[in-house]
């Protein structure tokens, strides 16, 4: 869209630039304030410099608990993307069916978090739930209490079943923009199924799927709830992602200082990709 | 009211000279405003992206510092600014 | 062609099927008794009860929970729409001083974690005697909910023409009235899908809702965890509560099936 220069437009962003800084830059300012002191409680800290942040930055359980953050995410998106792109093409194109298959995939993601965690906490249990149940039945040795890996992989399970959904509408709807046009084209050439896919599919793609991964990767970057409730980050410490040992830190031991440290470092690995992100959508709004 | 916020002298300094470099960055553009460009980066940036470039990488490189080396970070202040300067100019 | 379709079909009903297995098997267990919960594995309830609904409606403790959530849920999308609605407006429309700068970094609020200003947002709102109330919720959720609508609604208005504005000020509107009389019935369906994509995750986030209350204002979500910690847990009397959060969301989509596609694109396709 041409889009006229007018400085007075300021007037009109102001209400969200005032409330998003009462909501982020207020608390960001602490959490720099924070994290160079110690402190003891109001008014009796000690500026320690960044002592903190060399703390934060050589423990070796945060660089773990990073470590298995970025295997998570990558796994997410590895599975997440292929598997909502399949779901997509399989979707009827229009009608009653349609919409019904998009009210029945969106269902897993109004469910609160916490929610999903108590269902699968529910659904995997060895004893009362099917799934766990059914494993057990057919030999495997599974329970996701006492096994990392078992565990590890019900919280991927948890995720892809949680979140699938979300790449599959994003998907449906690029592949909705396509006009009946192109379809005819191709059928008149006779393109095999793939080229369909592969030349006139993809590429109108490309928008959604940047936002699909993007939102799958910041939102599986601060996953909390779900694995919280599901597996309490256990066992050992197999499941403990990045933002529960930030809220283990800041409120259940109250170290302050090296939480905001902590926070700091997150907010930056988060900030870097989330640039890279968007400036590769913009470009493409632009090559559009 | 703000006690809750432990204010510190260098931190407010920090936010000070940020809020500055905006301010600065401002007037800079209603002045001679700018145009996109390409320079050794793999994308065409305005001086306001190059900025934020520099300042995150700033930040990083502040923290490379602090997780291999015990030197002082003022050479990293220093390596940063010199980085800014370089991408400001030819980024 | 025909046969495609079918296998189609087919692949998108299986899909669908393990989708709901899960939330087919709360539901079940909604309708048990905890006897029969713990006795073994049934795939229906053989002994059906309403008991466990009856509790979570005749406790104040468990319906206040859902009465909380849906006020500071409304209170946030009428907070959150009123601020990004012109906001979406300029961006859509107009080129300004640091407008692509402004964005990203309302973007990167959506991004960064919330736990993250866990900490401040409770030092802050305790300061300000705001904590445990509504209001410090919704507030602390247009944090990634102000983004997230202003870029909806900014897909959703890009793709109206300028030239309707246009021609609405050469008519002699206002902008306010032309904002309100016009422009906003034109987008109706993008404000609507905002207006879900606000409700869904103000609905579904936990950790700033359980943060920032303790008991008046407290979220269904938090007095299920708390539950879960007791010693003994309802199996029954948590899956009926589960439940329950689940059928607000279900009706709202209702409302917005045939947008919510678009909406899920964020309004670019």
């Amino acid at each position: 869209m041409r889009k006229v220069p007018d400085n007075r437009a300021w007037w009109l962003v102001l209400p969200v630039l005032l409330l998003v800084a009462l909501s982020a830059l207020v608390p960001l300012m602490t959490v720099v304030n924070y994290s160079v002191q110690d402190i003891f409680g109001p008014g009796n800290a000690y500026f320690v410099g960044t002592e903190w942040f060399r703390d934060v930055l050589r423990d070796e359980r945060l660089q773990e608990s990073l470590l298995r953050q970025f295997g998570f995410s990558a796994a997410v998106l590895a599975i997440e993307i292929p598997l909502g792109i399949g779901v997509a093409l399989m979707m009827p194109r229009s009608g009653v069916k349609a919409s019904l298959c998009l009210i029945l995939l969106a269902i897993p993601l109004l469910i609160p978090w916490n929610v999903v965690g108590t269902i699968w906490q529910i659904f995997a249990r060895g004893d009362i739930g099917l799934f766990g149940w059914g494993l057990n039945e057919l030999g495997l040795d599974y329970n996701y209490t006492g096994n990392p890996m078992d565990a590890w992989l019900t919280v991927l399970l948890m995720d892809v079943w949680h979140w699938t959904p979300l790449v599959a509408l994003l998907c449906y709807s690029g592949l909705r923009a396509i006009p009946d046009a192109f379809y005819q084209a191709a059928e008149i050439d006779r393109a095999s199924r793939w080229a369909v896919f592969r030349y006139i599919q993809l590429p109108r793609l490309r928008n959604v799927l940047v936002i699909a991964v993007l939102l799958r990767f910041m939102d599986s970057f601060m996953i909390y709830t779900e694995p919280f409730v599901l597996t309490g980050g256990g066992p050992g410490s197999s499941t403990t992602f990045l933002s529960q040992t930030l809220t283990t830190l800041a409120v259940g031991q109250f170290d302050l200082g090296r939480a905001a440290a902590f926070s700091l470092v997150y907010f930056l690995i988060v900030l870097l990709v989330s640039w890279l992100f968007f400036t590769a959508i913009t470009h493409m709004d632009r090559d559009r | 009211m703000l006690d809750w916020m432990n204010w510190t002298p260098p931190v407010a300094i920090f936010f000070a000279s940020i809020v500055a470099i905006l301010m600065a960055m401002t007037v800079w553009e209603i002045v001679s405003p700018c145009t996109e460009r390409k320079g050794f980066l793999p994308i065409a940036t305005t001086r306001g992206d190059r900025l934020f470039i520099g300042l995150l990488s700033a930040a990083y490189i502040h923290l490379a510092f602090l997780a291999v080396s015990e030197v002082s970070l003022w050479i990293a202040l220093a390596v940063s600014v010199l980085w800014l300067l370089i991408l400001l100019r030819w980024g | 062609m025909r046969k495609e379709s079918r296998s189609r079909g087919i692949g998108i009903t299986i899909f669908i099927v393990l989708l709901l297995t899960p939330i087919y098997w709360l539901v079940n267990m909604s309708f048990k008794t905890n006897r029969e919960i713990l006795s073994g594995l049934t795939l229906w309830p053989r002994e059906f009860t309403l008991d466990n609904y009856v509790v979570i409606f005749t406790d104040p403790s468990w319906y206040s929970g859902y009465i909380n959530s849906m006020i500071y849920v409304l209170m946030n999308m009428a907070i959150t729409l009123t601020v990004a609605l012109p906001a979406a407006y300029a961006f859509s429309r107009y080129r300004f001083l640091g407008d692509k700068h402004l964005f990203f970094w309302l973007l990167s609020n959506r991004m960064a974690p919330p736990a993250v200003f866990l900490l401040p947002f409770f030092q802050l709102y305790s300061s300000i005697g705001l904590f445990d109330t509504h209001i410090a919720v919704a507030l602390a959720h247009c944090l990634f909910n102000v983004p997230l609508a202003v870029w909806i609604l900014e897909g959703f208005m890009s793709g109206v023409p300028r030239e309707y504005d246009e021609m609405a000020y050469i008519d002699g509107y206002s902008f306010p009235r032309f904002f309100v009389k016009i422009f906003m019935p034109m987008i109706g369906s993008g404000i609507g899908v905002t207006a879900f994509f606000i409700f869904m995750f103000s609905w579904v986030e936990l950790l700033l809702a359980r943060t920032l209350t303790s008991v008046d204002a407290q979220p269904i979500a938090a007095i299920m965890t708390r539950t879960i910690g007791a010693s003994g847990i309802d199996w029954g009397v948590l899956a009926a509560a589960g439940v329950l959060t689940i059928l607000p969301g279900v009706l709202v989509v209702w409302f917005v099936r045939n947008h919510v596609a678009r909406g899920f694109a964020l309004g670019r396709v």
